[in-house]
C-alpha cells in the first residue's frame, strides 16, 4: 500500500449553473493524518469533499484514494474505504431504526449476520449510542443523531473518515464528547469545519481554501498564528490562542 | 408552534412497540399482514345495518392485545385520534335515514342511528386491527412482507421511505409556512402566487434532500435492494394462526353468533 492515502491533483469543478466552485486544488494526505479543511462560506469545502467519494466527477484533474485513481470501476471500493459523515444527519439516517441504519452498510457488503451484529454493536458503543439501538432515528436529539450517523459509517470499517461540519448544532458538551470520540479513532480524518477550536484539538494539519484554491497547507499552529492571513481568509484566531482581554487588562 | 409530528404522525411510538418479544411478535410479518387484511375485508363486507354479528370480531384484536402484551392506553389514544374522522363520516346518517328499524317500547331507533353505530363499530375494529398490526410487526416489517407477498419492490421501498421522511417533510413545510407567517402582514403575502412558490420551494428542497439521501445510500453500498436483519420464515405457528383466525372469521361471517346464542338461551330457559 502506498504511503499516500488521498491525493488530489489540479482538481477543478464548476456546478451545472456555471458557478466555479473549485479552481485547481492540490494536496496529498498520508495514512493516519488528521487534516482540517477550513475556509469562508462558499469557499468550496463541501464541493471538495463530495469529490472524495466520487459523488461529483472532476472536470479536470484527478483524485486518488489509496492505490487507485477514482474512476467508475474503482468507485465501489473507494466508497467502502471513505466513510462520509454528512452535514445534516437526517440525510444519512434513512432506516426505520438505529440498528437497521447502522447495519445497512455491513449487510450491503454481504457480511454474515453474526459479523453484522458484532460490527453494529461495536460501532454503536464506540460512539456511546448502544442504548439507542431500537429507537427510530427521527426522534433522536441532534447530538444523538450525529453519533448514530458516525456509527453508521464506522460499521463499514472505513480507512478514511470524511466529515462535513461535524459540530454544527451540537451543544458544548455534545461537541466536547464528539471531539473526544474522534480523538480516539485511529482512522485518517478529513474534517471540513468552521470550528477552529476543534481543529486545534484534533488536527495537526490544516488546509485553507479560498475561492476554490488552496491558499495554505501546513501545521495547524503555524497557520493559526498568522492573523493577517486568517483575516484575509474570513477566519479568526481560535479564542484559545488569543490573549485573554480580561486578564491582560488586569495585568 | 406545536410540532405536527408529535400528535398525528407519531406512529413512531407504535413502531417502538414492535421490538418487544412475544408469540405474536415472533410470527412472520406476512402471516400477520394477510390475517389482518382478511379481518378488515370480512368486517367491511357486512351489510350496513349489521351490529350484533360484528361483535364476535372483537375477539381478534383483543386476543392480539393480550398475547402481545401491548399497552392498551397507548393504542386507545391513537384510536381516539382516528375516531373524529369516522364520526363525521357517519354523523349524517341519522338525518338521511329516518326509517324506523327497532322499537324498544316507546323508543324508536331509526335505520340511520343503527348504520351510524355500525360504522363506528367497524372503524374501531379495523383501525384497532391496523394499529395492532403496526405495533406487533413494525411499519418496515409490513413493507417487507408486502414485497415478499409479490407487491413490486419499488412500491414497498417507496412506502418505507415515505414513512421515514414524512416527518422531515412535515417539518420542512411547517418551517416554510412559519417563515411566511412571520413576514406577511394584514393578509398580504397569503396570495395564491406566494403559496405556489412555497410549494415549489418544498418540492425543490425535497428533491435536493432525496439526492443527498441517495448519495448516502450509495456510500454504504446500496444496490437497489434493502437488506434487513429480520428472520423471515413460515413456521407451523404461522399456519395455525392464519388458518385458525380465518376459520373464525368465516364462522362469524356465516352465522350471527350473538343471535344464535340468544335464541339458544331463550329456548333453554323459556
Ligand atoms: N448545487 C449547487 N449548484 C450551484 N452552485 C452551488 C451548488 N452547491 C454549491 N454551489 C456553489 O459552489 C460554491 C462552493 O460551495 P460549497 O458548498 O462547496 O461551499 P462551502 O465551503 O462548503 O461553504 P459553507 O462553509 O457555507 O458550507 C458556492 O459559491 C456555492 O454557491
Ligand atoms: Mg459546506
Amino acid at each position: 500500500m502506498s504511503h499516500h492515502i488521498v491525493e488530489v491533483a489540479d482538481l477543478c469543478y464548476a456546478y451545472p449553473d456555471g458557478t466555479a466552485a473549485l479552481n485547481g486544488v492540490n494536496f496529498c494526505i498520508h495514512h493516519g493524518e488528521s487534516v482540517a479543511i477550513v475556509g469562508a462560506n462558499g469557499a468550496g469545502k463541501s464541493t471538495l469533499l463530495l469529490h472524495l467519494n466520487g459523488y461529483l466527477t472532476p472536470m479536470q484533474g484527478r483524485v486518488r484514494i489509496g492505490d487507485y485513481p477514482l474512476t467508475k470501476e474503482t468507485l465501489q471500493d473507494a466508497r467502502r474505504s471513505v466513510g462520509m459523515v454528512f452535514q445534516d444527519p437526517d440525510d444519512q439516517l434513512f432506516m426505520p431504526t438505529v440498528y437497521d441504519d447502522v447495519a445497512f452498510g455491513p449487510l450491503n457488503l454481504g457480511l454474515p449476520l453474526d459479523e453484522v451484529d458484532l460490527r453494529v454493536e461495536a460501532a454503536l458503543s464506540q460512539v456511546g449510542a448502544l442504548h439507542l439501538k431500537d429507537r427510530p432515528p427521527y426522534h433522536l436529539s441532534g447530538g444523538e443523531k450525529r453519533a448514530v450517523a458516525i456509527a453508521s459509517v464506522l460499521s463499514m470499517s472505513p480507512d478514511i473518515l470524511v466529515m462535513d461540519e461535524p459540530t454544527t448544532g451540537l451543544d458544548p458538551r455534545g461537541r466536547r464528547m464528539l471531539i473526544e470520540q474522534l480523538h480516539s479513532f485511529q482512522h485518517t480524518k478529513i474534517i471540513a469545519t468552521h470550528d477552529l477550536d476543534l481543529v486545534l484539538d484534533l488536527c495537526e494539519r490544516t488546509i485553507v481554501i479560498r475561492e476554490g484554491r488552496v491558499t495554505a497547507d501546513g501545521p495547524t499552529l503555524d497557520i493559526f498564528r498568522d492573523e493577517a492571513f486568517l483575516a484575509e481568509s474570513h477566519l479568526e484566531k481560535p479564542l484559545r490562542l488569543q490573549a485573554c482581554p480580561i486578564c491582560s487588562r488586569k495585568g | 408552534m406545536a410540532r405536527i409530528d408529535s400528535t398525528i404522525f407519531d406512529l413512531g411510538s407504535l413502531d417502538a412497540l414492535a421490538y418487544r418479544r412475544s408469540g405474536i411478535h415472533a410470527l412472520d410479518p406476512r402471516t400477520k399482514v394477510v390475517t389482518t387484511a382478511l379481518f378488515v375485508l370480512t368486517v367491511v363486507s357486512f351489510d350496513k345495518y349489521t351490529l350484533s354479528a360484528l361483535l364476535p370480531f372483537v375477539l381478534f384484536p383483543l386476543a392480539l392485545f393480550v398475547r402481545a402484551e401491548l399497552p392498551v392506553g397507548q393504542i386507545l389514544k391513537k384510536l381516539l385520534l382516528a375516531l373524529p374522522f369516522v364520526f363525521f363520516i357517519g354523523i349524517f346518517n341519522p338525518w338521511f335515514d329516518q326509517r324506523p328499524l327497532l322499537e324498544f317500547g316507546p323508543l324508536t331507533i331509526t335505520g340511520g342511528w343503527v348504520s351510524f353505530a355500525s360504522i363506528l363499530l367497524r372503524s374501531v375494529l379495523t383501525v384497532t386491527a391496523a394499529l395492532t398490526l403496526i405495533a406487533t410487526t413494525s411499519f418496515t416489517g409490513i413493507c417487507m412482507a408486502l414485497e415478499k407477498l409479490g407487491c413490486p419492490r419499488v412500491f414497498a421501498l417507496q412506502l418505507m421511505f415515505l414513512y421515514r421522511y414524512l416527518f422531515v417533510l412535515v417539518e420542512e413545510a411547517t418551517r416554510l409556512i412559519r417563515a411566511r407567517a412571520l413576514r406577511s402582514f394584514h393578509g398580504r403575502g397569503h396570495s395564491l402566487r406566494v403559496f405556489g412558490s412555497l410549494l415549489g420551494q418544498l418540492l425543490l428542497r425535497s428533491l435536493e434532500r432525496a439526492q443527498r439521501i441517495h448519495l448516502a445510500m450509495q456510500c454504504r453500498g446500496f444496490d437497489g435492494e434493502i437488506r434487513m436483519r429480520r428472520p423471515l420464515g413460515i413456521h407451523l405457528r404461522d399456519v395455525v394462526f392464519l388458518l385458525g383466525w380465518s376459520g373464525w372469521f368465516a364462522v362469524c361471517r356465516t352465522w350471527n353468533l350473538p343471535q344464535l346464542l340468544g335464541t339458544l338461551f331463550l329456548e333453554l330457559f323459556a
